[in-house]
């Protein structure tokens, strides 16, 4: 035997494809379709606002974190996913703080890649509204002047008031909620309405996320029990009354509820990892939707819902423990 | 009854076995030297009754069971003990052993019959033939085939499960016994049968081994209960509570052994083996090993006396591939990797398989983002990534007391899921010993 050509490492001496880096990274990739719907939607404004909270969040990692966690490509999902449940015509320091925010304090300071408690994208955007919530939800329409107009006063400077009118409009949600108008499912499923960058294209999220599903980087049991918990609950409230209640199909297709259910939801360092924790945690922001959504003082709910879920995910953990093969007892305790 | 053919979770590796899936099994000469371990078997060391000097022919007793759970050692081949002494053990460790120097030219002929015929012999008389032939389990573990056909009185054994799974990739030594050699695993199986007075029998067998299945079924005795059952390819389809489960549907209760389900499992080498000692009249000397991997230039399944070298197995298959990185006993899943070529082969030595730089190469480690893959994967249901963490910390104590650390099979699922490259079985082979070596002086 010479020197040390050979390894002895302890088994098992094999291992799958399937990295952390590469799932991070095809959840990125799968992420490029949404955007460019929402660039295809609202312009020249879609991409600033994308790269702006892809910028601070970037950045922060780089700074902030530990040496070579960028590559490991969370943080560019983080980045990517702020941006995408932003308005279009928000102004881009406001995205960038959100993005500093996201990941300095929704994941940072709780140890990095793996600790936090709640979605960082989410937790950024829980910010953004809470301190800036007239820009969160000034909704530029879909139709503007042209393609290449910018759908608000993205360039704004820091704490100045916006300089340029834009176009401005209510969601689907906000039309139902306020003034009992609904919109069209069609519109609703192909994204032709207001909303945030991210939150048009029902059947594009869909399809992008049925492809992670089916390579296993995403948990499906998630986005299926929400879809479930929201379809029935909705419908029964429908049934009961049609006039005050929307439709099962609108709650799913309008909103955040698919970029939630399919994106936020299912991040995970911040779903169950059990199977039927999945469910669980699922029903409950499906639940919570629809609460928020019917009886809550706003018009959308899916953000609250999930951050909501994901402070009780170690209990969900701790409740859910698989049953230890040949006994009666879980696999860790659960008291 | 047979209603699941699998069990649940499990991973699907890739196979990997047709590099030698049909290779016929063929001898090679005899080495130069052979390296007899005292400790081959699960239980105590075997004792020595041989002195440096002394002649042996191929099938003598060179070292005498010591005690019940034990197995005496045959010499491998005919010459002169030249060594008793440490020697390198597949474990890693050195332990004695006893060394000969084959005999040149010497024809190794049969001799007359050290091992009695069958057929005039009683339950008693079998058990007691099966023990001294030196008949070890041939899957890994290698445990005393006596002790397992004993079943103490208070546990009835209703069912032999035969174990043709062969579910570690690159394997294929249980496939060739059973595709080369259906009809001595039928004889084993009658053998079996009559020691333990059970009337049914059923050979599990993975789906990807069809001539094996074919085999088996076309030289099945009309007068016996005996099933071939093809089951699903999964990893760890071969490991004993996953094989009942999906058999029977039963579940061994956590701590417990087959035998308190009413089972006898064992593996097809194992029960070959039982048959050949009868048939040849030579105590257990020689083993199938697959000689495979992508390091490998010329992978094969062999016979071997017991005790050939590493290295001289490696050379007869034209030697090892310039990125060949790693030698495994065993399977890659739950094999040892080797360190010395003059480490020898032992009686439960299924395979070594070599390992090329792309498959073994290094890569980085990620902090656990609690996908959950791993509590997908694992068959007995635990939560490695709960255990991971508290093996990262050194509570082992609690990994124990309350989350099943002694449930776990180290089968090695859960490493090899993990997308954060946590070398969790690992860890948890390291807690385990550490508590054993804690228990003694607490």
């Amino acid at each position: 035997m010479t020197g040390s050509r050979y390894l002895v490492t302890a088994s098992p001496h094999l291992r799958s494809r399937d990295a952390t880096p590469r799932i991070m990274w095809t959840v990125v990739a799968s992420l490029v379709p949404v955007l460019a719907v929402a660039v295809a939607y609202f312009g020249p404004s879609a991409l600033l606002v994308t790269a702006a909270s892809l910028l601070g969040a970037v950045l922060t990692e780089r700074i902030l974190g530990k040496p070579g966690t960028l590559r490991d490509g969370s943080g560019v999902i983080t980045g990517l996913l702020l941006g995408l449940c932003l308005p279009a015509g928000i102004p881009l320091w406001m995205a960038f703080l959100g993005g500093v925010v996201s990941i300095g304090f929704g994941k940072l300071m709780f140890g990095g890649l793996g600790q936090n408690v709640f979605n960082p994208a989410l937790f950024g955007r829980a910010f953004l509204q809470a301190a800036f919530p007239v820009a969160l939800t000034t909704w530029p329409a879909i139709k503007a002047v042209s393609w290449w107009s910018l759908r608000g006063d993205n360039f704004a400077l820091p704490l100045m008031s916006a300089q340029v009118d834009a176009v401005t409009t209510a969601t689907p949600l906000g039309l139902m909620k306020f003034e009992h108008v609904s919109t069209r499912v069609t519109d609703l499923a192909f994204g032709s309405t207001a909303g945030s960058l991210g939150e048009t294209a029902a059947v594009v999220i869909f399809i992008c996320g049925g492809y992670l599903a089916l390579k296993n980087y995403l948990n499906w049991r998630i986005p299926a029990s929400i879809f479930l918990t929201v379809a029935v609950f909705a419908g029964i409230l429908h049934v009961i009354n049609p006039d005050r209640f929307a439709s099962a199909q609108f709650m799913l297709l309008s909103g955040g509820l698919m970029l939630g259910a399919v994106y936020m939801a299912t991040d995970l360092v911040t779903s169950p990892v059990t199977n039927r924790g999945a469910w669980i945690f699922g029903a409950g922001i499906g639940l919570l939707v629809v609460l928020i959504r019917v009886w809550g003082g706003l018009a959308e709910g899916v953000m609250y819902a999930i951050l909501i879920m994901n402070a009780l995910v170690p209990f969900i953990n701790r409740a859910t423990q698989p049953r230890v093969f040949g006994t009666a007892t879980p696999a860790a305790k659960t008291s | 009854m047979f209603d699941r053919l699998t069990f649940r979770h499990g991973v699907h590796p890739p196979e990997l076995k047709q590099l030698t899936a049909d290779k016929r099994t063929r001898r090679l000469p005899f080495p130069t030297e052979v390296v007899l371990p005292l400790s081959q078997h699960t239980g105590k060391p075997a004792k020595s009754i041989v002195r440096v000097g002394m002649r042996v022919e191929r099938g003598d007793l060179i070292a005498d069971s010591d005690g019940w759970v034990s197995s005496p050692i045959h010499a491998s081949a005919s010459g002169t003990v030249t060594e008793i002494g440490l020697a390198p053990h597949p474990d890693g460790t050195f332990k004695t052993a006893i060394t000969i120097a084959v005999e040149p030219f010497s024809a190794q002929l049969p001799r007359p019959r050290l091992v009695p015929d069958w057929r005039g012999l009683d339950k008693k008389g079998l058990l007691e033939a099966v023990r001294h032939a030196g008949v070890v389990g041939l899957g890994g573990a290698a445990f005393p085939t006596h002790v397992k056909l004993s079943p103490p009185p208070d546990k009835p054994i209703e069912l032999i499960l035969v174990n043709g799974c062969e579910c570690e990739p690159y394997l294929t030594t249980d496939h060739r016994t059973m595709a080369e050699y259906p009809e001595r695993v039928h004889l084993g199986i009658r053998i079996m049968m009559k020691v333990l007075g059970v009337s049914q029998t059923v050979i599990g067998v993975e789906r990807n081994k069809p001539d094996a299945i074919e085999a088996l079924e076309r030289t099945r005795p009309s007068d016996l209960d005996v099933t071939v059952l093809p089951l699903t390819v999964k990893y760890p389809q071969g490991a004993e509570k996953m094989l009942i489960e999906a058999v029977t549907g039963r579940e061994v209760p956590s701590g417990k052994l087959p035998l308190d389900v009413g089972v006898v499992v064992q593996n097809a080498a194992s029960v070959g083996t039982i048959a050949e000692v009868f048939e040849t009249g030579l105590p257990l000397v020689e083993r199938i090993v697959t000689v495979t991997g992508l390091g490998v230039r010329r992978p094969a399944n062999l016979i071997v006396p017991v005790g050939t070298r590493l290295r001289y197995l490696l050379e007869a298959c034209g030697g090892m591939t310039d990125d060949a990185r790693e030698i495994v006993f065993g399977g890659p899943m739950m094999g040892a990797a080797q360190a010395n070529l003059d480490t020898p082969l032992t009686k439960g030595t299924t395979g070594v398989i070599v390992l090329a730089e792309r498959e073994v190469k290094e890569q980085a480690s990620y902090p656990c983002i609690r996908c959950g893959h791993c509590l997908d994967a694992c068959p007995v249901f635990l939560n490695p990534q709960q255990l991971g963490k508290l093996a990262a910390a050194g509570r082992y104590d609690e990994m124990a007391a309350e989350y099943h650390l002694n449930d776990c099979m180290l089968c090695g699922c859960c490493s090899y899921v993990c997308p954060s490259n946590i070398p969790l079985s690992q860890q948890f082979a390291a807690a385990r010993v550490a508590l054993r070596q804690r228990k003694p002086a607490a």
